[in-house]
C-alpha cells in the first residue's frame, strides 16, 4: 500500500483533468451528495455526513475536514454510463427516401472519483448486459478511469457484506482509496492505476497506516445497517412464486419507480421515436424504464403485469433470482438505495427474509390483490 | 445463432438499420395487412436471411419499431412479407403505408421452429388466429422439404371466417395441396353460412386429425390461452413435453436481451424464444402474470 497526503489526492484529480478526462465525482446538491462533472477538490462534500432509512435521507454537517465520510447518494455509475435519456439513431426523411444515421460513438473520457465497492461491482454488473451489445456504452466504459474509495461509513440501509460486493474495494478500479485523519493509502488494481501512482507524490505507507486502512473496511463491516440471506438462490424466489408475502408487499407499494431508477444494475428502458416538427427528421431516445409501470408489460393483447403485486414481484425475483440465470451474477449489489429512496420505506432485505421464514407458503385463491 | 444474428447484437444500439421499401400491402384479414418489402441495399438484400418463426423490428419514421415475425416463405428472402394487425399505435399507422414507401428493418432475431426435429416423424402445426403468422414460413419450409416428413397435418382456428388468415392460401392447401400430402383442417369459433368446414375451437380438430403421439411433433402459436388448452390436450393424448414447441409474445423493443421488456421468468422472450419447447417454459406459463 502506498500513502498520498490531501495535497498528493488535489494532485491526482489535477493528473486525471491533464490526462484529458473528465472528473466525475460527488458533490451536494439539493441536500443530497450526487455525483456530477467536478472540476477539483473543492467541490467535495467536504465536513459532511449522511443519515440514511428507509425512505429518509438526510446530510449533516460535521467539524473536521473528511471529504468521503459517507456512503452514497441516489447516484451511481450508470447515470453516466447509462445516461437516462440517450439518442440511438437520427432519421431523415427527403422525397419518401429514409436516410439512418447513427450517431456519433461518444468520445467524453470519464474518471469516476470516491466511487464505492457496490457500484464498481454495479458497473461490473451492467458490463454484462450493454458491452458486447451497446458500442456507445462500451466506448465510455473503456475509456473511463475508476478511482474507488473504501467505505468506512455504510449507511443504515447498506448490505453490500452479505451480497459480497464491499465495503472494500476488490476489483473494477484502477485506483483505490482509504481516506484516513489526514491522507489516503492507496492501491492500484491496473497497470494503468500503476502509471498514475507512479506520477504522484506518493510514499511506501506505513505499517500503522496500513492497519488503519485494514481498519476502515472492518468497522464498516461492523457497522453494515442491514444483512440478507442469500442462499438458495434463485430457487428461493422461483419456488415462492404465490407466496403471501407479494399480496404484503404490494398493499404498501406505490409502483412509483424510484427503486429501479436509483438502482445502480437496472438496466430495462424504452426506446422511444420522436418526430420533428417539419416532418423531415426523427430523433429515436432510449429512456430509463421501470417494470413498476404498467405499460412496461404491455402487448396488443393488454398487460401482462396488472397488478403491483405481480411487478413488484418480477423486480424481485429479477434482482435476487433470475438475474443469475441470465447473467451468472446477482442483480443486486447491497447498495440498500432502493430502500432508502422508496417514498414508504420497503426494504428488500426484509421482503427476502420473510419469504424465507415461511418459505413454501401459499396465498389463498380468494386474496384481492392490489 | 447465425453469423448474420450475433453482428447484428453487435450494433443493437440502435444504429444501422436496414431500409426497406414496401413493394405490396395485401389484406388478409379483418384489419389484417401484409407488407410485402424490398431491402434497399442490394448487397444487405442478397445477404439477408431468416429462419421460419424469426422476429424482425419494423421502423416506421417517426412512429415507432414492432416487433414481427417474419410469415414470408425463408426460401425466398429478396421479398418479405409481415403480416400485423392494426390495434395499436404503431400497427395503425402501418396502414398507411402504400407502394414505395420506406420502412426500417432490424433482423432477425431470435429462435426459429425446429423443422429438424420433426424429421421422419408427423409434423402436427396448430394455429390460433393470427397464430398463423409465425407459422406461415414453417408451413413453407415443410412443404418445401415435404419428403422428409411422414405426415404434415395443419390446423387452424379463429374467431370467425374473416379472422382466417391467409384464406386464399388455405383454400389453396385444403384442395389443391391435398394431393401433395397436406392435412390441412380449418374451424371458426363461429360459423355463418358461407363457412364450408369445421365450428368449434381449434381443440375439437383434434380426434379428426388422427394424432400419432409417438411419432409427431407439435408447433403451435396464438393467444396465450388457446396454447396452454391446446397443449393440454395433446399431452393428455400422449404427444411428449420434449415435441411441443411454441411461439411466444411479450413487449419486445430491442430483440437482443437489452431492453428487459419481454422477459418470462429467466427467459428472454426475444433472443432465448420466441419459439420455446413446452418443457422449457411450461411451469412458467402456468404463474398468472408472470
Amino acid at each position: 500500500m502506498r500513502y498520498l497526503d490531501r495535497r498528493g489526492f488535489a494532485g491526482l484529480l489535477a493528473l486525471l483533468v491533464e490526462r484529458g478526462h473528465e472528473l466525475i465525482g460527488p458533490t451536494v446538491r439539493d441536500g443530497a451528495i450526487v455525483l456530477d462533472r467536478i472540476d477539483g477538490v473543492a467541490e467535495l462534500p467536504r465536513g459532511v455526513r449522511e443519515i440514511q432509512g428507509p425512505g429518509s435521507y438526510r446530510l449533516e454537517r460535521t467539524d473536521d475536514d473528511r471529504l468521503f465520510a459517507w456512503a452514497h447518494g441516489p447516484d451511481s455509475g450508470k447515470s453516466f454510463l447509462f445516461p437516462s435519456r440517450e439518442v440511438v439513431l437520427n432519421t431523415s426523411r427527403a422525397n419518401g427516401n429514409l436516410t439512418v444515421e447513427p450517431p456519433a460513438l461518444p468520445s467524453t473520457k470519464y474518471a469516476f472519483v470516491g466511487l464505492r465497492s457496490c457500484d464498481l461491482h454495479a458497473i461490473e454488473v451492467q458490463d454484462r448486459v450493454f458491452m458486447i451489445a451497446d458500442p456507445a456504452y462500451r466506448a465510455r466504459r473503456e475509456s473511463a478511469v475508476f478511482i474507488g474509495l473504501n467505505c468506512e461509513f455504510p449507511g443504515k440501509t447498506c448490505f453490500c457484506s452479505s451480497m459480497g460486493t464491499g465495503p472494500r474495494c476488490s476489483f473494477g478500479y484502477d485506483l483505490a482509496l482509504t481516506e484516513l485523519d489526514d491522507g489516503f493509502t492507496i492501491e492500484a488494481g491496473t497497470p494503468l492505476g500503476e502509471e498514475l501512482l507512479t506520477a504522484l507524490a506518493s510514499r511506501e505507507a506505513t505499517m500503522d497506516e496500513d492497519r488503519a486502512s485494514l481498519a476502515v473496511t472492518e468497522r464498516a463491516v461492523a457497522d453494515m445497517g442491514r444483512t440478507v440471506d442469500i442462499s438458495d438462490m434463485p430457487n428461493l424466489l422461483y419456488r415462492n412464486r404465490e407466496h403471501p408475502r407479494w399480496d404484503d408487499v404490494a398493499a404498501r407499494c406505490l409502483a412509483c419507480t424510484n427503486c429501479t431508477m436509483v438502482c445502480p444494475t437496472c438496466f430495462c428502458h424504452d426506446v422511444v421515436d420522436s418526430i420533428s416538427i417539419t416532418g423531415t427528421e426523427s430523433t429515436r431516445t432510449r429512456e430509463w424504464a421501470s417494470c413498476f409501470s404498467e405499460e412496461f408489460s404491455h402487448m396488443a393483447a393488454g398487460e401482462v403485469r396488472h397488478s403491483v403485486r405481480s411487478r413488484y414481484r418480477q423486480w424481485l425475483t429479477h434482482k435476487f433470482a433470475s438475474w443469475i440465470d441470465q447473467f451468472g451474477t446477482s442483480g443486486c449489489v447491497g447498495c440498500g438505495r432502493c430502500i432508502t429512496w422508496c417514498p414508504v420505506g420497503i426494504d428488500v432485505t426484509q421482503e427476502i427474509n420473510a419469504i424465507r421464514a415461511t418459505d413454501g407458503e401459499v396465498r389463498l385463491a380468494e386474496a384481492v390483490t392490489a | 445463432m447465425s453469423m448474420a444474428a450475433v453482428s447484428e447484437a453487435e450494433i443493437a444500439g440502435g444504429v444501422r438499420r436496414k431500409v426497406a421499401t414496401i413493394r405490396r400491402v395485401a389484406i388478409e384479414a379483418y384489419e389484417t395487412f401484409t407488407y410485402w418489402a424490398v431491402l434497399e441495399d442490394p448487397i444487405v438484400r442478397r445477404a439477408y436471411r431468416f429462419e421460419p418463426g424469426q422476429i424482425n423490428m419494423l421502423g416506421l419514421f417517426g412512429v415507432g419499431e414492432i416487433p414481427v415475425s417474419v410469415s414470408s416463405d425463408p426460401a425466398r428472402p429478396l421479398i418479405l412479407g409481415h403480416t400485423i394487425r392494426a390495434c395499436g399505435r404503431v400497427t395503425n399507422a402501418f396502414k398507411d403505408l402504400k407502394r414505395g414507401d420506406e420502412i426500417t428493418i432490424r433482423g432477425p432475431f431470435g429462435r426459429p421452429w425446429p423443422i429438424a426435429q420433426a424429421r421422419g416423424g408427423d409434423l402436427l402445426i396448430v394455429a390460433g388466429g393470427l397464430g398463423m403468422a409465425p407459422l406461415r414460413s414453417a408451413v413453407y419450409t415443410a412443404i418445401r422439404h415435404r419428403g422428409s416428413f411422414r405426415r404434415l397435418i395443419v390446423l387452424v382456428g379463429a374467431r370467425g371466417p374473416e379472422h382466417i388468415l391467409y384464406p386464399y392460401e388455405m383454400d389453396m392447401w385444403a384442395n389443391w395441396l391435398r394431393s401433395r400430402g397436406i392435412e390441412l383442417l380449418l374451424t371458426v369459433d363461429i360459423a355463418d353460412d358461407s363457412w364450408p368446414y369445421d365450428e368449434g375451437v381449434v381443440t375439437t380438430l383434434f380426434p379428426k386429425a388422427h394424432i400419432d403421439p409417438r411419432v409427431t411433433t407439435v408447433f403451435t402459436c396464438g393467444p396465450e390461452i388457446m396454447m396452454r388448452f391446446a397443449i393440454r390436450d395433446l399431452l393428455a393424448r400422449g404427444v411428449p413435453e420434449r415435441r411441443i414447441w411454441l411461439s411466444m409474445e411479450r413487449n419486445m423493443q430491442c430483440g437482443v436481451k437489452l431492453c428487459g421488456h419481454c422477459q418470462l421468468g429467466p427467459k428472454f422472450v426475444c433472443a432465448d424464444g420466441p419459439v420455446f419447447r413446452y418443457d422449457e417454459i411450461g411451469p412458467l406459463m402456468e404463474v398468472s402474470e408472470l
